[in-house]
């Protein structure tokens, strides 16, 4: 006798399911979480400080109220760096972020240095100019992080590191990340949580590049529908039909699927050629947090 | 307790200064988490930081039980150089007991079975206290190896764990895997009519934080003690085995237990599980294979 076995479909799709998942937000957990998590990895490095490029956006605002809240306003230097054509909205939007979490902020425009390297190669097209500044930022954090003695505060978050949609080498660099498991829904939800300005939650994401760019008319869907699919997809490892079934277009799910693939570099150290017997990170694999 | 990664001579610091503060709180026995004398996520560090039971670590940690017994997770080196995630009972200034990690997490974040050997037993053992046993963390779940810790006549468990916090679910004060490790307990500690004591880490490695949370349970599942959410804690209750009487008395459920039943059916389903199993004759058929393959060569 053989009974009868129903056919196994993941926790939360129910055969002709067209609800997508919802992602869990729970900020307060979130936030006991991350200030931990900033507390214990910055000073097991025998540092106290963090220094954070605030670019009057959610992400930097939500990573540098954290840390605020985890080592104290005055170990928290928010950095600004605003290229010519940046919105003066968005450096108001960074000073009241200050505001509320109590720290210091300085202001380093980057126009001249960019400018330079531009009048050379002035067929630039907007990708490289946006990618050069984001990689001057960088620069510019771990200098003042070696000048302080503190450590890159990383403020990109899930759904943007999943897509790619980020600099190597510039704004996806970082000592530590507080907000990089965070889908933009989540980090919306601890926003409001932690206090972030009503303006600064409210307003379009941007990378500010250019007058007027915002992240969604740039990449084609709203972070709201990427987030759902990711969730299904990366964390609950829905299949592709299960993610059509639950109410996903077909040719946007392959597009992200294409995205997420294609950009699996950006999230990797650079490859090594393997001669020896121990290559790093291959067969010589320790933590970060070595003796720590 | 939030060890130091790789460093044992800091956590036995640690251990220490957590003896002295469990013994102002007049405890007995002090369950320390897995691998806490070293850190979790070790790696190629395993061979560095393992110790042998003659060493001279070990030898402070029999001087320091002869106040206080204590359960002590660290990386076990044997005389044949195999290394085991495992956890030592210490009493009276001697080793009473020692558990290698049988089911060692392979998936997801976990890396075990690519640096550590595989433990193959369960085993309760006489205390000063009653009949303890020792798992570790992954162990617990899989439900045969506590069934055969009562079995064997545990009263109590003592699970050492190094357990990351992973999940969040809204409306909770804490992640998934706490709340599921919390049913775990609850469930086990009924069903087997048995005490837990739950000893878990907390702190981060590489940003995976451990969710602490550390609890004792009592045979009706009643909780005597509970360590806060991500926060260093101790926690301390007053423990009496004999209690499980009670429990066993209003539910012998162990005493019911039909051991010939199990192991009939468990080795009828290894029989099936076997491959070819399905064959009309697996014996047969296995011999003949070798045969065939020679020939063909």
């Amino acid at each position: 006798m053989t009974a009868a076995i129903p056919k196994q479909t993941p926790a939360g799709v129910t055969a002709n399911s067209l609800t997508p998942p919802r992602i869990p937000t729970n900020a307060l957990l979130l936030r006991r979480i991350l200030t931990a998590f900033i507390r214990d990895e910055v000073r097991k490095v025998g540092i106290e400080r963090v220094v954070v490029g605030l670019s009057g956006g959610v992400d930097s605002s939500v990573s540098a109220l954290l840390a605020a809240e985890a080592l104290g306003a005055g170990n928290v230097l928010g950095i600004e760096l605003p290229y010519k054509t940046s919105s003066a909205e968005s450096l108001a939007h960074a000073e009241a972020v200050a505001a509320v979490g109590g720290f210091d902020t300085l202001q380093i425009e980057i126009t001249a240095q960019i400018d330079a390297y531009f009048e050379r190669f002035p067929d630039a097209d907007n990708m490289r100019r946006g990618n050069k500044m984001a990689r001057e930022r960088m620069t510019i954090l771990y200098d003042h992080s070696a000048r302080w003695q503190a450590l890159v505060l990383g403020t990109s978050n899930k759904t943007e590191l999943l897509l790619g949609y980020g600099t190597l080498h510039g704004d996806m660099a970082s000592a530590l990340n507080p907000i990089g498991d965070l889908y933009k829904a989540q980090v919306w939800a601890l926003a409001a949580e932690i206090g972030v300005p009503a303006a600064v939650v409210g307003k379009q994401p941007s990378a500010d590049l250019w007058v007027g760019q915002t992240d969604e008319a740039e990449l084609g869907f709203s972070y709201a529908e990427v987030d759902a699919l990711l969730y299904a997809m990366v964390d609950l490892r829905y299949s592709h039909d299960e993610l059509c079934a639950a109410g996903f277009a077909a040719p946007f799910v392959a597009r992200v699927s294409d995205m997420v693939r294609r950009s699996q570099f950006k999230r990797r150290l650079p490859v090594i050629a393997k001669v020896s017997n121990r290559t790093i990170d291959r067969d010589f694999r320790y933590a970060r947090d070595w003796g720590r | 307790m939030s060890p130091r990664l790789g460093d044992v001579g800091a956590n036995l610091a640690l251990y220490e200064e957590q003896l002295r503060a469990a013994r102002d709180l007049c405890a007995d026995l002090v369950v320390f988490p897995e691998l806490s004398l070293t850190g979790y996520f070790l790696k190629d560090m395993v061979s560095t930081v393992a110790l042998r039971l003659d060493s001279p670590e070990i030898s402070r940690l029999r001087e320091l039980s002869r106040q206080t017994a204590l359960v002590a997770g660290l990386v076990e080196e044997t005389p044949d150089f195999k290394f085991y995630n495992s956890a030592v009972y210490f009493e009276a200034g001697e080793i009473r007991h020692v558990h290698r990690k049988v089911y060692l997490p392979t998936y997801g974040l976990f890396d075990e079975g690519r640096y550590f050997a595989r433990g193959d037993r369960i085993r309760s053992f006489p205390s000063k206290f009653g009949q303890l046993a020792l798992l570790i963390c992954e162990d617990l779940w899989h439900p045969s190896t506590i069934y055969l810790a009562a079995l064997d006549h545990a009263v109590a468990v003592l699970c050492p764990s190094s357990s990351p916090l992973r999940g969040i679910s809204d409306g909770f004060p804490q992640d998934d895997n706490a709340r599921y490790w919390e049913s775990l307990n609850r469930t086990y500690a009924q069903t087997f009519s048995l005490f837990i004591a739950y000893a878990n880490r907390v702190g981060f490695e590489d940003g995976v934080g451990f969710w602490g949370g550390s609890e004792i349970i009592d045979p009706s599942g009643r909780t005597l003690a509970k360590a806060q959410y991500y926060e260093r804690d101790l926690i301390v209750a007053e423990v009496n085995l004999k209690r499980a009487r009670q429990r066993r008395v209003v539910s012998p459920m162990l005493r019911d237990e039909d051991i010939d039943l199990t192991i009939n059916e468990l080795m009828r389903i290894r029989e099936r599980l076997r491959p070819g199993a399905a064959e009309p004759a697996p014996r047969a058929l296995k011999r003949a294979a070798p045969a065939a393959r020679r020939g063909s060569r």
